[in-house]
């Protein structure tokens, strides 16, 4: 019977790990994957991407849009912690997924991406515009650039676009400079100016419009230049990070392989830049780069250790913070210069930068603003590409005691003296008018 | 023989007249002592043993405060739940008279092993002292009339409804003990003019010293007496007691009062203390002439000499004056005060302070309510302190005089003049009642006389009825008595309705009466306290409107953005900007103040009218005095204020009015009635179809009255 115990219990404390190797604040990459198809030609078809994914551990399960038993949670519990929608002609999901579920799953901090494709459903459509994109309400629109075209074997199809309008972040599309420009073939969208989370991160170039190749252009269109967006990224409040695109072809192992000379330029690349754009900006997704944590945060009085329940005003205090990056595997120190504390009540009154020794500790001391209210340290960094850090700590800063004045002031010592004097005075007075007669 | 016997055992017991009509007085003012304080205990017996409507849960969260933390500790209180986020310094911006009473009633009954709670004191804490006050009535009545004048006074006092509208039990607020103290400051001071003893002088001083850390009605004190000293100057009454009872009120009154750290320094630096200081230097200069005049025996020389000396300090006070003003060292009066002088002032500039409800003028129907026959007494009262005009009459005419003035101005001054009105009316009470029986008693008196002395002096006495005696004299002055009885029977009952019906309301329970004359209670405010008490995160903020910042507080143990202290009023004009624009406009500035829940009061399915719906157009008017975005007129219907459909369009969709009909359209409210019936206003709302898109409603209580909305984050992927 004991024996028994012992293996269930170390059977349990082995098995506990791979039980619990999913998405967590611990280890933010993603593990889990459900990749929603159209056709399970896809699948082969898009190889490339897919088997790029895998090898970097990820549990891919392949899924029809329209199968009745997908479920993105069940007992509460989100069975994923990414979705793929490689559906862009779904008209309804299967099973008990519709565009509430998909966007309550990146409410809750997953993940998505989303390749629409020329004639894309209003479902697909509908997921986009609620993460903050507007795909050509024209649903056989493409983007057509007659000068940013890639040279191809049918002479005058210039919907196949080279563009190489990257953003400019290390961050999202990794430190590797992407020579060759990338293929796209597809839809264009449009971001939502109220949103404010959404970035471009291939924008086609100026020359660009959208509207449908076969039919002749009898209005302007409605999209056009570098406002369409070919790749676009969203990362919510919450930190989940979404990457909407309107070609599926994009991921295809075709353009993974495919060479690329873009028009009026001699250059030909051997290799179009999808396979590395595409895998680098999976990373950035799946939160293999850019995502900080920040942990042990600190505050205290200059000679003292322990975190005060109020600080007195003109104190001196210290402020600490540690901010470690994810790497993929484990959390490195982040280091930069640029975090800013602020000591902030309705504005800040203090705003410094924190200094770091190189292992993730930052700090900055300073003192106490001479005014009392409910302050509280803020610490807000937002940078392009990194998950945003937004720590706030409410702290009271009461005034003096009224034994913390000085007691003596030098200024008032003649006042003393008058004091003093007078009630002498006084004395003497009343002595010698009563005992002198 | 049996007889004699048992009056031998008494004879020890048996008492002189003087000391039976000691026996009586005693037992009277314990009667009163008694009748005052049981008077006040319907609030407890109607509903419960609590503290009563919105300022009072202050007071008992700070005295809670106290008992736990000791005084230094409240003296030195930050306390950061309130006016988030700027704190308050509760030590140095209250007067902590009340709480520091309380709290050393709360010890004594401890030390004698009285283990009652620190609410139970702080509710029969008003009470106790309305019972010292008619004591001190009828000391003060004694001192400036006679001991009848002071029994009637404390019986008067005992029972005013002015009086008691404040220091029913539960009413836990400053005026409790304030008039207590008041009254008893004069009176000490009064005994110091008529004794002119510096023992006096120094108890007047104390007392004062009391009231100022009580309540700050003690500027009323602090004027009244230098004018009348003043009064006493330029009648000619001037007296060593005089100068010896004011000099030792205004200086060691001045010091002691300085030691309360919200007064501080005002004492010697504000507008409102410089009367006072005036009048002290006043009196330096008239002892000085007085002396001179006493050295010199030429008049001529003196009249020279008292010209040059009264323009020399008329001058040198008015130099002093203007450029202390000039230089900002004594600070101009303050908006109050200011409207007390002009009650048109507020209205004008102050929205803040005309909003209050008890700073309006007062109706003529609650001065009836309050004084009864009181209002007639006191003409009559004024009339026999002329004819017998003193230090002490001249006294109560002035306080009477200026706080009858001050009771017009403002509903809650009733309360200062009520002493003063039963003081007076008791003179007028006393001295009837004392003519009319002397005029019964002598005449009998005469008869008997005549009867036992036999027919040698009868001639004399008939001739003497005769001379003085009208025709029906006795029957008239009994007409009179009985009137003057009956006038105070009904006096007593008026009283005892009022306090059983209108004052006794602890205004955070709700009664009404039920469609089949049952009493149905509202507890609504208590229960959404303690909602918010058990059902959010400790540090939530919550945003309301300032009349219920006290109680979040005290009941439900949150921080406020504004509360009833109403000294910022940037702040207080932020949020009522908030509730008075359109949602997401509003959601601005509830997300600049961390806010976490807004609450508002809403009384449109009970039909209580005093909700935020009715006291919109003052959060209009103060957030528009700050923030000129908002206008009144935009919440206007040719200056009309409307709530149904015809009601202006940025009305129907500000924040307030959303939040207190959020889902009201599709209530029915009264049978007859469409849905959404607003029972407090009498029409159907306007706006039925009320979307909210940052806040959520998160606790509505049983009867709609409290409505709780969480504020939702911002959108996650926007």
């Amino acid at each position: 019977m004991g024996k028994f115990w012992v293996i269930f219990v170390a059977s349990i404390s082995i098995l506990l790990p791979f039980l619990c190797n999913s998405f967590s604040p611990e280890t933010p990459t993603d593990r889990r994957v459900l990749v929603l198809l159209d056709d399970f030609a896809v699948k082969s078809s898009h190889s490339s991407y897919f088997n790029s994914l895998k090898l970097r551990g990820f549990d891919l399960d392949f899924k029809l849009a329209d199968d009745p038993k997908i479920a993105l949670q069940r007992y509460g519990q989100y069975l994923y912690d990414a979705l793929i929608l490689f559906c862009p002609s779904v008209e309804r999901f299967g099973g008990s997924v519709d565009v509430a579920a998909i966007i309550n799953f990146v409410d809750s901090g997953h993940d998505l991406i989303i390749a629409a494709d020329v004639n894309a459903s209003d479902l697909i459509r509908e997921v986009a515009t609620e993460c903050g994109v507007d795909f050509d309400e024209d649903p056989s629109a493409m983007v057509i650039d007659h000068t940013g075209y890639a040279v191809s074997e049918t002479e005058g199809d210039h919907t196949l676009i080279a563009s190489d309008d990257f953003i400019k972040s290390d961050v999202i599309i990794g430190s590797k400079k992407i020579e060759a420009p990338v293929l796209f073939q597809g839809i264009g969208h449009s971001l939502n100016p109220v949103n404010s989370l959404v970035l471009k991160v291939l924008s086609a170039s100026p020359s660009a419009y959208s509207a449908n190749p076969l039919s002749k252009l009898s209005t302007p269109p409605s999209l056009t230049g570098s406002a369409i967006s070919l790749v676009s990224v969203v990362q919510a409040r919450n930190n989940a990070r979404i990457l909407i695109t309107g070609s599926l072809s994009m991921f295809s192992n075709r353009f993974f392989r495919s060479g690329v000379q873009k028009s009026g330029s001699s250059t030909k690349y051997e290799k179009s830049g999808n396979e590395q754009f595409l895998t680098e900006l999976s990373k950035w997704i799946f939160h293999e780069r850019g995502h900080l944590k920040a942990v042990n945060v600190k505050h205290h009085k200059v000679v003292e250790t322990d975190e005060p329940a109020l600080y007195r005003i003109n104190d001196e205090l210290e402020y600490s913070v540690e901010i470690y990056e994810w790497s993929g595997t484990s959390w490195e120190p982040y280091v930069t210069d640029d975090v800013q504390v602020q000591f902030y009540m309705m504005s800040p009154y203090i705003l410094k930068t924190l200094s770091n020794d190189k292992k993730g500790l930052y700090s900055a001391s300073f003192k106490v603003p001479d005014v009392y209210g409910v302050f509280q340290f803020k610490v807000e960094y937002q940078k392009l590409g990194y998950t945003s850090l937004s720590l706030s700590k409410q702290i009271p800063v009461r005034p003096y005691r009224h034994n913390e004045y000085e007691r003596f002031i030098p200024t008032a010592y003649p006042y003393y003296g008058a004091a003093f004097s007078t009630m002498a005075g006084f004395f003497i007075f009343s002595f010698v008018h009563l005992y002198n007669k | 023989m049996s007889n004699s016997y048992t009056s031998d055992i008494l004879k020890p017991f048996k008492l002189k007249t003087k000391q039976q009509e000691l026996l009586i007085r005693v037992l009277i003012l314990c009667l009163v002592y008694i009748l005052a304080f049981i008077t006040r205990l319907f609030s407890v017996l109607r509903y419960e043993s609590m503290i009563h409507e919105f300022d009072p849960y202050f007071n008992y969260r700070t005295t809670l405060y106290v008992t736990q933390h000791g005084f230094y500790d409240f003296w030195n209180w930050f306390d950061y739940e309130s006016w988030y986020p700027l704190g308050r310094i509760v030590g140095g911006t209250l007067y902590p008279g009340l709480m520091v009473t309380a709290a050393l009633i709360y010890r004594l009954l401890h030390f004698l092993r009285f283990a009652v709670h620190i609410r139970e004191v702080c509710v029969l804490t008003a009470p106790f002292f309305a019972s010292n006050t008619t004591l001190v009535a009828y000391f003060f009545g004694k001192e400036i009339w006679d001991s009848g004048a002071g029994l009637v006074a404390a019986i008067l006092i005992a029972v005013c409804p002015g009086y008691i509208s404040r220091s029913v039990a539960g009413s836990y607020d400053n005026e409790g003990v304030a008039i207590f103290a008041l009254l008893f400051t004069f009176y000490l001071f009064v005994k110091a003019v008529n004794t002119g003893s510096l023992a006096w002088g120094l108890a007047s001083a104390f007392g004062y010293f009391y009231m100022v850390s009580a309540w700050g009605g003690y500027v009323f004190i602090i004027n009244l007496i230098p004018l009348y000293v003043l009064v006493l100057l330029i009648t000619g009454r001037y007296s060593m007691r005089l100068y010896v009872a004011y000099n030792c009120l205004y200086i060691l009154g001045m010091l002691l009062a300085m030691q309360i750290r919200f007064v501080g320094f005002q004492h010697v630096q504000s507008g409102e203390h410089m009367a006072a200081m005036g009048v002290f230097f006043l009196m330096q200069v008239f002892y000085f002439l007085d002396w001179v005049k006493h050295m010199l025996s030429d008049t001529n020389l003196f009249q020279e000499f008292l010209r040059i000396t009264v323009t020399c300090a008329v001058a040198v006070g008015g130099i002093a004056l203007g450029v202390g003003m000039a230089s900002g060292y004594i600070s101009p009066w303050t908006g109050r005060f200011y409207s007390l002088l002009d009650p048109t002032y507020a209205k004008d500039h102050i929205p803040i302070i005309a909003s209050v409800s008890e700073h309006q003028p007062t109706a003529w129907s609650s001065f009836m309510f309050d004084f009864h026959i009181l209002l007639f007494l006191f003409p009559a009262g004024l009339y026999f302190c002329f004819k017998r005009l003193s230090d002490a009459t001249i006294f109560i005419v002035m306080y009477g005089l200026t706080s009858m003035y001050f009771a017009g101005v403002m509903v809650r001054l009733i309360l200062v003049a009520t002493p003063a009105v039963c003081l007076i009316s008791a003179i007028a009470v006393s001295a009837t009642v004392k003519n009319l029986t002397v005029l019964l008693r002598s005449k009998t008196k005469v008869a008997q006389i005549g009867s036992t002395k036999g027919t040698s002096s009868a001639k004399a006495s008939s001739k003497a009825s005769l001379d003085q005696s009208q025709p029906f004299q006795k029957n008239g002055a009994m007409a009179l008595l009985f009137g003057a009885f009956y006038l105070l029977s009904r006096y007593a009952t008026h009283c005892t309705w009022v306090t059983s019906e209108a004052y006794s309301s602890p205004s955070i329970v709700l009664a009404a009466r039920g469609a089949h004359g049952n009493r149905v209670i509202f507890d609504d405010y208590r229960e959404a306290y303690f909602w918010l008490r058990q059902n959010t995160p400790l540090d939530a903020k919550v945003m309301s409107w300032w009349d219920y910042g006290y109680q979040i507080t005290a009941m439900g143990n949150r921080t406020v953005i504004v509360d009833n202290n109403t000294w910022n009023n940037t702040h207080i004009a932020t949020v009522g900007r908030a509730m008075s624009s359109y949602e997401d406009e509003a959601y601005e500035i509830i997300r600049s103040l961390d806010v976490d829940y807004v609450l508002v009061v809403f009384g449109g399915v009970t039909g209580y009218s005093s909700d935020d719906i009715n006291k919109f157009l003052w959060m209009v008017r103060i957030g528009g005095g700050v923030f000129p975005v908002i206008k009144e007129p935009d919440y206007l219907v040719n200056g009309e204020y409307r709530i149904d459909k015809g009601a202006a369009p940025k009305m129907l969709n500000c924040l307030m009015y959303k939040l207190s009909y959020y889902r009201f359209g599709e209530m029915m409210t009264e049978y007859g009635k469409p849905p959404g019936y607003d029972r407090a206003r009498g029409v159907e709302i306007g706006n039925k179809d009320i979307k909210l898109e940052h806040l959520e409603e998160a606790f509505t209580t049983s009867n709609w009255i409290v409505r709780i909305y969480k504020v939702k984050p911002p959108n996650n992927r926007w």
